[in-house]
């Protein structure tokens, strides 16, 4: 049986030492999970190991941790595979608390601060339309197959450990946290979506905060894809809401968008002064006296030669602003979903013929499927029904404008229920519904 | 070799030096660019949040343009292209019927892309991929002995592991350090290495981008690196052209901390003297590097290099 090293990262607070790192050696086979091997040391070697765990199954959540440097959960990471991260030499593994967190004991951070407030923050539960039906709401089937993503996720942490951005601005509202708005963003039952759109665009810590770095979708073990969803609550926010919001967000979005459209390759010159508005808008005279000094640094090392740099002509400005222009005359957005429709060629192995986007979807990448109940007569046709052939059920279509009639009125084609296991509730604020 | 090339944005409009160095560098390494010049801006990521299917269809008509070239392999030299164009391409080759709804718009121009014709891959991937370290090292004829760089990865080329293809086959995550070896350099460690380099959020969140920034290049000049090297000009602009303020927003005036383009560094190795490289268009002067480097003619005539 290999031999590991196992490098924990000490510190107890009450005992006035500085945090130090301490080895044990264990023997394990390579195959079982870096949490085996704590609790292993823990019981026949040194009592005192501050670790927090419970189902060791990868569901609750509770044993979030940085292992040879990386985010997860140590009864997911099994002990060959974060060998072959180790820098400190053959079978180390280092063992490490979440980071972005104060450290309460040895391999336990305190989460109040930096997870669950953000959690509570973002109003996570269903805010429902009313009326309330007398009976169950009616959705699209894939609009619930969609926010079973962000259901997925168990508030372990990890996404939130090696955050970048919170790292720098501890008052990001965070991945964990803003994943759990776009399952009640995405909630076509939820009525506020608007407000909470507004709110996570206004706050200047919110969606457009995220510095765009995959660390969390890197992190997460549950395949929340929390930065995924940022970009959706960002394309939701301003393309379809077209919420001008304080932090120059949407601004800069449209400011890089007009950009491309109007000359093929990016200006650098236009798009700072676009991004705050304009080179009229209030906002943007302070800002562009602020990075006046970066211009010139620029100009002065030859960097920037007005005619070259600044003004690089496009060879096909008229094909590209023809894209633009039919894409975005468009009545709908088209928004391709891989979570909810998969790889063609992973699914080919499994589907039948004309066999609906639905179940064809669930199957290939829905770990829990949502229950799907077909609406034999699909009336809307916007979304896509159940037996809408696969080339239009896998282009999620989403509508421009959000102020939907109340969905009870029939008009929705398939029927949210999910009598089966785990049933997204209202008003359910923090756990995980699907694992 | 011969490959579709094309040079984003941002290598021709804020940081010329990039595009330049790696024009003259190609010839070096035997590659033959096949500029793709009417292709569009990869969209960076803020057209995908805009509207995902209009970042699809111009990064579908990039792809099809690189197909006219004849040619499999389509290099670029920006790790923000690389992510992007990933991205997109992923959700192309996801299905057929995506595929055809995109290709309807190309159509009026006469493309359409096509599966599997079009590898895109950076700068980097190819030096190790294509051209090897062997053949890379052979080519060396000023070796960058004694000069410490750090390597700096950004975000786009290194996450997510399994679109970008990282894994114990392609470990591309370590391709930066064995390309500074393969150079002759030597690789220093330190904290920023794979992290962001805060450009994304100039426009919304300065104070914690320029945080971002002075942290890594801090991070550097004390782990006793001469320059840092990048494969993506977004994070030069971050990390060279707004290094003043970096500095002074982490209050950290004795911050000098030359970044180079990837090129740039493999030009220097191969014997191109610094003007040609476009060193002296940085802002943060690579004073450490051109001394390293009027340093080491003398000596390395000498050796027999």
């Amino acid at each position: 049986m290999p031999d590991y090293t196992l490098r924990l990262r000490r510190y107890n607070p009450e005992s006035g030492e500085a945090p130090h790192y301490e080895d044990f050696q264990v023997e394990l086979e390579g195959h079982r999970s870096v949490l085996e091997a704590i609790l292993k040391v823990k019981g026949d070697q040194d009592g005192s190991i501050g670790v927090r765990c419970s189902c060791r199954a990868a569901i609750c959540g509770s044993c979030g941790v940085r292992t040879n440097g990386k985010p997860g959960l140590a009864c997911h990471t099994h002990l060959d595979e974060a060998a072959k991260n180790s820098k400190d030499g053959e079978n180390v593994i280092v063992v490490e608390p979440m980071g972005n967190m104060p450290v309460i004991k040895d391999l336990i951070v305190d989460m109040e601060e930096v997870h669950w407030k953000k959690i509570r923050r973002v109003t996570p539960w269903l805010v429902g339309k009313q009326p309330v039906p007398e009976r169950e709401y009616i959705v699209p089937h894939e609009n619930m197959v969609d926010v079973t993503q962000t259901m997925a996720c168990i508030q372990c942490g990890a996404c939130v450990s090696d955050c970048m951005t919170m790292e720098m601005d501890p008052l990001f509202i965070g991945p964990a946290a803003l994943a759990k708005a776009y399952r009640f963003v995405g909630d076509p039952r939820d009525a506020d979506t608007k407000e909470r759109l507004a709110d996570l665009a206004e706050d200047p810590h919110g969606i457009y905060d995220c510095t765009h770095c995959f660390q969390c979708i890197e992190a997460c073990p549950k395949g929340v894809a929390p930065m995924s969803q940022i970009m959706r609550l960002r394309r939701r926010a301003g393309s379809d809401f077209g919420l001008d919001d304080r932090n120059n967000g949407h601004r800069h979005e449209m400011a890089f968008v007009k950009n491309i459209k109007k000359n093929g390759l990016l200006h650098e010159a236009d798009l700072l002064p676009d991004s705050y508005g304009g080179k009229f808008h209030p906002r943007a005279v302070p800002e562009l006296l602020s990075s006046l000094p970066v211009v010139l640094r620029a100009l002065k090392t030859g960097k920037v030669t007005p005619k070259k740099a600044l003004l690089h002509e496009h060879k096909a400005p008229k094909e590209v602003k023809k894209i633009f222009e039919i894409i975005e005359s468009r009545p709908q957005r088209n928004e391709y979903n891989l979570y909810i429709s998969g790889n063609e060629d992973d699914i080919a192995g499994e589907a039948v013929g004309g066999e609906s986007l639905g179940s064809g979807a669930a199957t290939a990448t829905v770990e829990a499927p949502v229950a799907e109940v077909a609406a034999p007569e699909a009336p809307v046709a916007e979304a896509a029904a159940p037996e809408a052939p696969v080339e239009e059920a896998v282009v999620e279509t989403v509508e421009v404008v959000e102020e939907t009639p109340a969905p009870e009125a029939a008009a929705e084609p398939a029927v949210e229920e999910a009598p089966e296991a785990d049933t997204p509730a209202d008003g359910e604020p923090t756990e995980g519904d699907a694992q | 070799m011969k490959v579709a090339y094309w040079p984003g944005c941002v290598s021709r409009g804020f940081t010329p030096e990039l595009h330049g160095a790696m024009e003259a560098v190609a010839p070096l390494l035997d590659l033959e660019l096949m500029e793709i010049d009417r292709a569009s801006c990869c969209g960076a990521g803020v057209i995908a949040e805009h509207n995902q299917e209009l970042a699809d269809t111009l990064n579908a008509r990039t792809f099809a343009l690189a197909q006219q070239t004849g040619e499999s392999l389509m290099m670029n030299i920006c790790s923000t292209c690389q992510g992007a164009q990933s991205e997109c391409q992923e959700r192309l080759d996801a299905s057929g019927d995506y595929r055809d709804d995109i290709n309807a718009t190309l159509e009026a121009e006469g493309l359409a892309y096509e599966k599997g014709l079009v590898t895109n891959k950076n700068f980097l991937w190819l030096l190790v991929e294509e051209i090897g370290l062997e053949n890379l090292k052979k080519k060396v004829k000023k070796p960058l002995t004694g000069l410490k760089v750090g390597p700096f990865y950004g975000c786009y080329i290194v996450r997510p592991t399994d679109r970008l293809g990282i894994d114990d086959e392609n470990p591309r995550d370590q391709y930066m350090q064995w390309v500074i070896e393969a150079l002759g350099g030597e690789v220093i460690d330190y904290a920023g290495v794979y992290k962001c380099c805060g450009f994304p959020i100039i426009t919304m969140n300065k104070e914690a981008s320029l945080k971002m920034a002075g942290t890594h290049l801090s991070d550097a000049q004390d782990a006793d690196a001469d320059c840092l090297v990048v494969p993506c000009p977004l994070c030069h602009l971050n990390l060279d052209l707004q290094q003043p303020m970096a500095a002074g927003q982490i209050g950290r005036s004795d911050l000098n901390m030359p970044v180079l383009h990837l090129p740039q560094l493999v030009g220097l190795a191969l014997g191109l003297d610094n003007k040609a490289l476009g060193l002296n268009k940085h802002v943060v002067k690579p004073t450490s590097v051109i001394d390293w480097s009027t340093a080491v003619v003398g000596s390395t005539a000498e050796s027999g290099w």
